[in-house]
């Protein structure tokens, strides 16, 4: 069973399923798929890792530690950089066959507004996200953390682009529900939350930091309930859609957020289990809306 | 998109169900045979699948596993009618994963995805191939080994172990491997680099394909370098998806860091930093 259209901010999506950025390569999955992933795409918008002005080689390995219903993940944002991005992979995500939105992340007001300046500039990407809540790189934390922060980034940038921007907040802050606020405030289209919390992992071995950064960022479904009742309180604040995101494994899951107050919602760790995920997700979804529909139908009788 | 041609056959887009038909102890090992109803029957051999059991994969201890588990098959049998292959596992018993997937019986529902990952490819005309496995790492060189012999390309196959029980994983191939034991009880005593030294020494017009613990790929690497002897190791890493998406089982290289996942697992000792 296929969900029902949606809108994200103005761009209309044949489904209510994104990914979280940094948790699907489409090109890299291209490789190991072939067309057979562009024939059965596991979600309604694409949204790309996110990208830096300049390439980053991300951080030293072990990157990964499995945790209980989860993972830590120190990746450190590893990309191209935004010319090389632009030159290389671009090309290839705007041949995917939903609409593109394009993540970034900037180590100061200046590299923020040259890469939404760069990325807004291009036709194939429908929309922005500004990352402002990596945990993983020292400088991520502290835009996303402070609600003044936030604002002055979103002002700043709001100008340069008429895409739609989406501040991926950070679940670190004292009071994410003010940031958002703040973003909305300031003229972002959208929120998308949350970001991975906050972990770290021992091994028992060494008895030091199993990590090759120390600590990472925690995933899956242990931290759906977390992610939950953030996702609530941003809904209570702003009028701008949310994607909510945190340990969506299922249809049941997803539906939980929506009914939280987010529009649409993004898959991540699962999708690590299974590439297919977010058509599964989505059919089951549509399932339990559909059957939503006929009790209330049947409720009106 | 465009596809570049790599030693790989692709797989399909999502993770299915296999059923176990067979769990054989194979002295400290066990070899689990799947039998896969829709994957490609014809893998490259140094491809890997992620595995996880169809059930009760998680609420172990510490509430793992979660993550799916990444191994090379170590034979393919393709079933009659061309769709479907029957895939066999080696695998050790270390933690909650192997652990669990150790426990499987025939009939039990074993989740996969793949093919997955760069395999190995025939070495030049003018060079003999020659494989080198240690441990676990033993089990992508039996389809290899297969491979190669039915090209009439006989390898040469040297094996290294811990004991005698991790030995008798050397009963699987289809010739007579030789084999070193770390304690002496099977073979001979010391580490598999030692003949591997001495067949090169030899004759060097050889290409080595490796595949062990990261000590005995070092030493197989540092052995291969002096000699002037090409090697391609295939390399193990923790990973949590296995189709390039999650970033995490990175090695360095000469290019900066790879993903074992999609871009080896199979990979030139020469661009390994």
């Amino acid at each position: 069973m296929r969900p029902e259209p949606v809108e994200l901010c103005g761009v209309p999506l044949r489904g209510p399923i994104l990914n979280g950025s940094g948790t699907f390569d489409a090109i890299a999955a291209h490789r190991a798929f072939g067309d057979a992933l562009l024939e059965s795409f596991p979600f309604d918008c694409f949204v790309s890792k996110t990208i830096t002005v300049a390439p980053r080689d991300g951080n030293p390995p072990p990157r990964l530690w499995e945790a209980p219903a989860g993972m830590i993940n120190s990746i450190g944002l590893p990309n191209k950089g935004l010319e090389r991005f632009l030159e290389l992979d671009l090309p290839q995500l705007a041949t995917l066959p939903v609409p593109l939105c394009v993540s970034v992340m900037g180590f100061s007001h200046d590299e923020l507004a040259t890469l939404v300046g760069a990325v807004g500039a291009v036709e194939d990407i429908g929309l922005v996200e500004i990352n402002v809540s990596c945990p993983n790189v020292e400088t991520g934390t502290i835009v996303g953390a402070d609600p003044g922060e936030t604002e002055a980034a979103v002002r700043r940038l709001r100008p340069l682009t008429e895409k739609p921007l989406i501040v991926k907040l950070t679940p670190s802050a004292t009071d994410p529900a003010a940031v958002a606020a703040a973003a909305e405030a300031a003229g972002a289209d959208a929120v998308a939350l949350i970001n991975t919390l906050k972990g770290m992992a021992i091994d028992p071995r060494t008895r030091q930091p199993s990590l090759g950064n120390r600590t990472g960022g925690l995933s899956g479904p242990a931290v759906r309930a977390v992610a939950l009742e953030q996702v609530a309180a941003v809904a209570a604040r702003v009028d701008i859609p949310i994607v909510g995101m945190g340990g969506i494994a299922s249809g049941r899951d997803a539906d939980d957020f929506l009914a939280a107050g987010a529009s649409v919602v993004a898959v991540g760790t699962e999708s690590f289990r299974d590439p297919a995920a977010g058509r599964r997700i989505a059919a089951e979804l549509a399932a339990i809306r559909a059957a939503m529909r006929d009790a209330s139908a049947g409720a009106a009788l | 998109m465009t596809l570049t041609a790599e030693a790989r056959t692709l797989a399909p887009p999502e993770r299915r169900i296999a059923e176990v038909r067979s769990v054989e102890r194979i002295g400290a090992y066990d070899l689990i045979t799947a039998r896969d109803p829709i994957g490609p029957p014809d893998p490259r051999p140094g491809q890997f699948y992620m595995l996880a059991a169809g059930e009760r994969w998680g609420g172990g201890a510490g509430e793992r596993p979660y993550l799916p588990r990444a191994f090379s098959y170590a034979r393919a049998r393709p079933l009659a009618g061309g769709q479907g292959v029957d895939l066999q596992f080696l695998l050790e018993e270390v933690g909650p994963g192997t652990c669990r997937l150790g426990e499987l019986v025939a009939g039990d529902p074993l989740a996969l995805l793949g093919p997955l990952g760069i395999g190995f490819e025939s070495p030049p005309a003018d060079r003999r191939p020659l494989l080198v496995g240690g441990g676990i790492g033993v089990a992508p060189l039996l389809c290899w080994d297969d491979e190669l012999r039915a090209g009439a390309r006989e390898p040469g196959v040297l094996l290294g172990f811990r004991s005698a029980g991790h030995a008798r994983a050397a009963d699987l191939f289809a010739g007579s491997p030789d084999v070193s034991t770390d304690d002496g009880s099977v073979g001979r005593a010391g580490v598999v680099t030692e003949p591997l030294r001495a067949d090169l020494e030899r004759d060097p017009l050889a290409v080595v394909h490796a595949c062990g613990p990261e000590g005995m790929l070092d030493a197989v690497r540092s052995v291969c370098g002096e000699l002037g002897v090409p090697a391609r190791l295939a390399l193990e890493a923790g990973m949590a998806c296995g189709y390039g998406a999650c970033f995490g089982c990175v090695v360095p290289t000469v290019d900066g860091y790879a993903r074992v996942c999609v871009d080896g697992p199979v990979f030139d000792a020469a661009v390994l930093a």
